[in-house]
């Protein structure tokens, strides 16, 4: 095996002792900047960018790649604490992690995130040292229409399972959709949908309409609900740190399942954020718990950390040997690549082996030292759990407050955040899922453009869909997904004709509780 | 001669005109802001922060500077801050020639007449690419077999330079092309890479991994004469080998992105001299002949009249274009 003997040399470049200084800043760095949200992986790698100039290639990438690594830990924090998601890729997490750390047990929900996190992070990196040149090969077949079947898959995965009533799926579907059009149309060239507001050209970022959705309106319930029973007693426990990774082998299935659809997305590069959602939704749909998911399930954090951290992995892996960036934060250091001088390109592995192995070993050892510095960290931010409702409320207020004004600097941004404050809230109180309009505003708008764009391919033809294997293969698994609660649905009707109907009624409404 | 000394007179007035305010008048007293109407890794986010490490570097300006991105809608979020920002000579916006094509094409709330320009810095080229293995070697061939077939030609963004240079080669090479958009000049090179499309028009360095990697290579520039030889990129050619598009029977002289440089509207002469006069500075330094290097782009500096001239003229041209496509916004 050529890439072992390789691999080896890059650990002789990766292990010692400048680079592991720069491993442990970078993480430290990177955990601060995903845990204050609005300061996500791309802005702070950005950020850090500049001051990597005079340094090294090798160097220079192994300190940014590090703090990527410590930026996807720390965004998983504030899903599971707070209910606001500092990635759009840890939107997923609050799911079931925030369920679960109000239920009192934030050190388990914590550990099992950040275990599972590392399990992905791993596979991801055996996909790219061992199926390097295989990969390269995969993402080069994605077209259009190609792209189009992978959003397809992801929104079929989500929306086909069925948390709440159909027709209020339908309706956030519909409601992300219209957000995600907001903005210049990249296939026509106008502007969409802005109302007026000249700023609205730019569109709604993601991560203001996340922190208003998820954090403000959370709030606003919490503060109507519950306020006096807030404050969560969790006890610092180291053991329960280790209790909790040492039961993750049990969920090996979902592990392995989980860490598949990461790798897969990252790659084609349906990016981690498609791919922690799928993943959950997947997950939600085959487990056994299935139907507990959103109430504190712990496969319910396993399966989207674990994904959202294998597609940010090989993630990695077509922005080195294609120059196709598969996240924004790759897209960041390909800037970084150009400036140090390196062409990202098949040519990368021939002409720059120590910094493409020293890479890929400094991800083993980097993620390495970004799962013990962040479960050092466990029992402090699970601390933050016994601060009082009324303190911490003011507190997520500011965060969301300058998180929403930190994206672009924009005012507009803080007024749009606590728009969808009022519009997470009426969502939770109508019983209307939240994570499909999510799903709509994040791959909304990709899903369009590759429809879109395939249409012109084929001069508004559907066979383009059905054109080859690849594509019809994901296309077919979409509408299976799809079809399946429906098939499910009339099997049952077929069987017990008579009590068929009261028991979905009834099925329903426990459903609706228990509704993200 | 009288004409000449005119000339020299004028041009020496400009000189000192241009050089005694920047000695005496206005400096910078707090925090610039760099404005990239593009999102990072993208050219003209490279360029903004090439220019602020430049800055750094050689202590230009006592000042810090932080480079912001306001790349939403095609760059117009970066356009319509500057708008907005009237008066303020503590906000550079880089940007492209989308300052003044994008006002007449879309509806966008701004127009570059709203803007202090300050310069064009480097030009970047266009050339025509194909996939590694296509038939054809030369652009010639490229037109007679885009004749009889339906060949995709994809782009960065619609009715943009990408789009507009298309359709002056379907003109131009009488055949039909149809353009597929994409959201940027890497994402249209690994589609031609796939085979999913026929041909594109990247710059140079959007597609140079790619010509190196032998997954594309190009057939022509849109140049009136051949680029500087430089380093070799794949192991037999450089940028110099590649023959212009007229040479080959593809009747586009030029065409050129430049990368441009503007204050918010409603700042004072002194202000803009100011920057005008970093500008240059920035571009003595060995750092930018560097990154002019290595981002394969053509040195240039366009600024006052000159620099209104080019506008015009390249306005004129996408009126052309953008009238007979039916996409002027009334």
């Amino acid at each position: 095996m050529d890439n072992l003997g390789e691999l080896l040399h890059g650990f002789s470049i990766a292990i010692t002792l400048p680079h592991l200084a720069l491993m442990v800043i970078g993480v430290l760095l990177g955990i601060l900047v995903g845990v204050l949200p609005g300061l996500g992986a791309p802005n702070g790698v950005s950020l850090l960018l500049p001051l990597t100039f005079g340094m090294q290639p090798v160097s220079a990438i192994i300190l940014l790649s590090s703090m990527y690594w410590g930026a996807l830990f720390g965004g998983s924090v504030t899903s599971i604490l707070f209910n606001i998601p500092g990635e759009p890729s840890s939107v997923a997490t609050t799911f079931d992690g925030y369920p679960m750390a109000r239920d009192g047990r934030p050190t388990t929900a914590l550990a099992t995130a950040f275990g599972s996190a590392a399990f992905g992070a791993l596979i991801g990196v055996i996909l790219i040292t061992f199926l390097a040149s295989w990969v390269a090969q995969v993402a080069l077949a994605f077209g259009p229409a190609e792209y189009f079947a992978v959003y397809f898959l992801a929104f079929a995965s989500f929306v086909g399972m069925g948390g709440a009533a159909p027709i209020k799926t339908v309706v956030a579907l519909a409601i992300g959709f219209a957000i995600a059009a907001i903005g210049i149309d990249t296939v026509s060239g106008s502007v969409r949908l802005t109302m007026g507001v000249d700023e609205l050209v730019k569109g709604v970022n993601f991560v203001v309409a996340v922190m208003g959705l998820f954090g403000i309106g959370e709030l606003l319930v919490a503060v109507e609900e519950e306020f006096h029973a807030r404050a969560v007693s969790s006890k610092i426990e180291w053991r329960e740190v280790f209790r909790a990774i040492g039961r993750l082998p049990r969920h090996s299935v979902a592990l392995l399942r989980s860490a598949a659809i990461g790798c897969w997305m990252g790659i084609t590069p349906g990016g981690p954020t498609a791919a922690s959602f799928m993943s959950y939704g997947i997950a939600r749909r085959f487990s056994r718990r299935g139907r507990y998911f959103g109430t504190g399930e712990v496969e319910g954090i396993i399966s989207p950390e674990t994904a959202d951290h294998a597609a940010g992995t090989s993630a990695l892996l077509p922005m080195l040997s294609l120059g196709i960036p598969g996240s924004a934060t790759a897209a960041v250091m390909m800037g970084g690549l150009m400036i140090w001088g390196l062409n990202p390109g098949p040519m990368l592995f021939v002409d720059q082996k120590d910094f493409v192995w020293g890479l890929i070993a400094s991800m083993y050892v980097g993620n390495i030292v970004a799962v013990v510095l962040v479960l050092l960290t466990v029992p402090v931010f699970a601390a933050l759990m016994r601060i009082p409702f009324v303190i911490i409320a003011p507190l997520i207020v500011i965060i969301c407050v300058v998180g929403a004004y930190s994206v672009s600097n924009s005012y507009l941004d803080v007024v749009m955040m606590l728009g969808f404050g009022i519009v997470g809230y009426l969502f939770k109180k109508l019983f209307y899922p939240l994570a499909p309009l999510v799903l709509a505003i994040v791959i909304g708008d990709k899903a369009e453009d590759a429809f879109r764009q395939s249409m012109l391919m084929s001069k508004g033809s559907l066979g383009i869909f059905f054109a080859n294997k690849l594509v019809t293969c994901l296309i077919v698994a979409g509408i299976a997904l799809l079809l399946l609660p429906l098939v499910l649905q009339l099997a049952r009707l077929w069987r017990k004709p008579a009590s068929a109907a009261t028991e979905t009624t009834a099925q329903e409404a426990a459903r609706e509780k228990v509704t993200i | 001669m009288g004409r000449t000394s005119t000339l020299l007179l004028s041009a020496a007035a400009i000189v000192l005109a241009g050089t005694m305010p920047a000695l005496s008048a206005w400096q910078p007293q707090k925090p610039i802001e760099f404005v990239a109407t593009a999102g990072p890794g993208g050219g003209t986010d490279n360029l903004a922060r090439a220019v602020q490490n430049i800055i750094t570097k050689h202590k230009l300006v006592e000042q810090p500077i932080v480079v912001v991105n306001k790349g939403g809608g095609s760059g117009a979020e970066g356009y319509v801050y500057g708008k907005a920002s009237a008066g303020d000579p503590y906000k550079v916006i880089f940007g492209t020639s989308n300052a003044w094509q994008q006002p007449l094409v879309s509806k966008v709330a701004f127009n570059y007449t709203d803007l202090t320009a300050i310069a064009a810095m480097a030009q970047d080229e266009f050339l025509l690419w194909v996939k590694q293995d296509a038939p054809y070697k030369t652009a010639g061939d490229y037109l007679k077999a885009a004749a009889s077939g339906e060949f995709k030609m994809g782009g960065a963004q619609s009715k943009d330079t990408d789009e507009v240079l298309t359709r002056m080669i379907e003109k131009a090479g009488h055949v039909k092309l149809t353009y597929i958009p994409f959201k940027s000049g890497a994402e249209t090179a690994v589609q031609l890479a796939g085979g999913h499309l026929d041909s594109h028009v990247n710059n140079p360095s959007e597609s140079l991994g790619q010509w190196r990697g032998g997954t594309q290579r190009p057939l022509c520039v849109f140049s009136p004469k051949r680029l500087p030889q430089g380093a070799k990129v794949t192991a037999t050619e450089g940028w110099g080998d590649v023959p212009t598009c007229v040479e080959q029977g593809l009747d586009i002289k030029q065409y050129e992105q430049p990368r441009t440089v503007w204050l918010p509207g409603k700042v004072t002469p002194d202000q803009a001299a100011f920057y005008v006069d970093l500008m240059k500075k920035v571009q003595a330094t060995p750092e930018w002949k560097d990154y002019i290097e290595k981002s394969s782009q053509i040195d240039t500096f366009l600024t006052g009249d000159e620099f209104d001239k080019f506008i015009k003229e390249d306005l004129e041209r996408v009126k052309l274009v953008a009238g007979e496509q039916g996409w002027l916004v009334k």
